[in-house]
């Protein structure tokens, strides 16, 4: 008998105005399995990670977390489901007012889980894990490289140690040897902390190297999954066409001549 | 008859849009306010809104209260020398100081220099997904934003103007004294003896709204600024307009409150 998923997502929903940005969404992320879900800008691929950290409410459907239905949870329930969960942001949306320490123990802070003191030391045993040195704890986000926001972004999401981590476009921005290295770096992270994950992005080099499982978001429904050694040769047409790249093919990108 | 529909509509969606805005606004007043009696309370966030509402705004304050007492003694000499009543000058500074132009102006400039300042901040955090972050990191953001700079704004305009008023009337004694040949103790006694502790409360209560309103602003329009870079600025522009055009109008209002009889 197969596991339950830790996430298990039914006929999500999500309008904009007139606009539908996710109509119908199935998806199962299987305890301690990292999904990539890929599809192109505008997909609906932030707002259904939204949709399951309680940031935007889905019109329709529902998302169950170790097989509970989060959605009609009040809003104190909903912040605990919330706290189980890191999330690295695609331009980090570090704090600019905090010095990059404060950062990464912000969520430890917030619970009062732990006194100021004791969460430096803990910060930076934590960026010690992304591979900074404790000179950056005093600096400013401002300070650093796009790469190194990255790792902070991530070592803040891991500070709490939570059973399941997102990343919104975890490589955007990075050349491609960063990337690899933010890449690993989160495969170490959700290895080690025994999470699952879910990552959206355009970056096929990422999806093959973090995913366990991958699916494509395409006009607001799940419309290919596989695992990652199917991602260049599926054989689904819309897959096909974007993990290639190519101008031509079922997807049409609206562009006003 | 179709142009006046057309006109009747345009109007109709105008005062839904502004029914909208103000309910929107109510809200989150309430929203803000309801988190300064509800843990947990965040004192750093309030030391550091109460240092940039208030000591920041101690130099702007105090040179617009000194100058302003300054012109008001001059001109309220050149105007009461017309009836030969010059030794009213010192009681007109001190009440125009105290009851309207010290906490009105301080408001200004403060909505000016915090109130852009806050919603900027705000406004750029929530572009960049911070304010998404604060909420994934267990922290309500209207309670780690918003309560305590409304709570700083309430409490530091008040201190703020206090130090206006006595500089205000400083800037007269100083042009009364040096300029106008007046004698500095009848000066300051004829201050002392029309001021009454209402005239100064009262312009307190008014700065502790107009704290309350330009936090309040700042917030409001920066928390809810949408589309990068321009609608930042778009949310700054709007919270310094909104606030001084609200100022206006509550001191009207807490005027009569105060004074009408």
């Amino acid at each position: 008998m197969s596991e339950m998923p830790k996430i298990r997502i039914r006929g999500l929903c999500k309008s904009f105005g007139a606009k539908s940005v996710l109509d119908g969404v199935d998806l199962d992320v299987q305890p301690r399995s990292s999904l990539v879900v890929i599809g192109g800008s505008g997909s609906g691929k932030s707002v259904l990670l939204k949709c399951i950290l309680g940031l935007i409410e889905p019109d329709r459907g529902s998302i169950e977390i170790d097989g509970q239905d989060v959605l009609p949870l009040p809003r104190a329930a909903r912040a605990e489901v919330r706290a189980r969960i890191g999330m690295l942001f695609q331009n980090g949306a570090l704090f600019d007012s905090l010095p990059v320490w404060e950062n990464v123990a912000f969520g430890l802070l917030a619970r009062r889980a732990i006194a100021r003191p004791q969460a430096r030391l803990r910060a930076i045993a934590i960026l010690a894990q992304v591979g900074l040195a404790d000179t950056v704890a005093d600096l400013s986000p401002a300070e650093l490289s796009g790469g190194m926001q990255k790792r902070v972004g991530l070592a803040r999401a891991i500070a709490a140690q939570p059973d399941m981590l997102f990343f919104d476009e975890p490589t955007t921005g990075l050349d491609p040897i960063m990337g690899a290295v933010i890449d690993g770096l989160i495969v170490d992270c959700v290895r080690r902390l025994g999470s699952t994950a879910i990552a959206i992005t355009h970056d096929m080099a990422s999806a093959s190297r973090i995913a366990d499982q991958v699916a494509m978001l395409h006009k607001g429904r799940i419309v290919w999954s596989g695992p990652p050694t199917a991602l260049m040769d599926s054989g689904n047409p819309l897959v096909d066409q974007f993990t290639h790249g190519r101008r031509d093919g079922p997807i049409q990108m609206e562009l006003r001549r | 008859m179709s142009a006046l529909l057309d006109a009747l509509a345009a109007l109709g969606r105008g005062l839904l849009g502004m029914c909208r805005a103000t309910g929107a606004l109510a809200l989150f007043a309430a929203a803000g306010l309801s988190h300064l009696f509800r843990p947990p309370f965040y004192g750093r966030m309030l030391a550091r809104a109460f240092v940039e509402i208030g000591y920041f705004s101690l130099p702007v304050v105090a040179l617009t209260a000194v100058f302003t007492g300054m012109v008001l003694a001059l001109q309220s000499s050149t105007g009461l020398s017309r009836f030969s009543a010059e030794t009213a000058m010192p009681s007109l500074v001190v009440l125009s100081i105290t009851r309207e132009l010290g906490p009105v102006l301080a408001g200004l400039m403060v909505a000016g220099r915090v109130g852009a300042a806050m919603a900027a901040e705000i406004g750029t955090m929530r572009v960049t997904d911070q304010i998404d972050a604060l909420t994934t990191l267990s922290t309500e953001p209207m309670k780690y934003l918003v309560a305590p700079r409304l709570l700083a704004g309430i409490i530091a305009l008040p201190l703020l103007v206090l130090v206006g008023d006595i500089l205000g009337v400083a800037g007269g004694f100083l042009i009364a004294t040096v300029k106008l040949d007046f004698n500095a103790a009848t000066y300051l006694a004829n201050t002392v003896n029309y001021l009454q502790t209402m005239d100064v409360v009262s312009g307190l209560a008014k700065a502790s709204v107009f704290g309350f309103l330009i936090a309040l602003l700042g917030c409001f329009h920066g928390y809810n600024s949408r589309g990068g870079a321009q609608g930042v600025g778009a949310a700054t522009t709007a919270a310094v307009v909104s606030a001084s055009i609200l100022i206006l109008a509550f001191d009207y209002g807490l005027t009569e409150i105060f004074f009408a009889r």
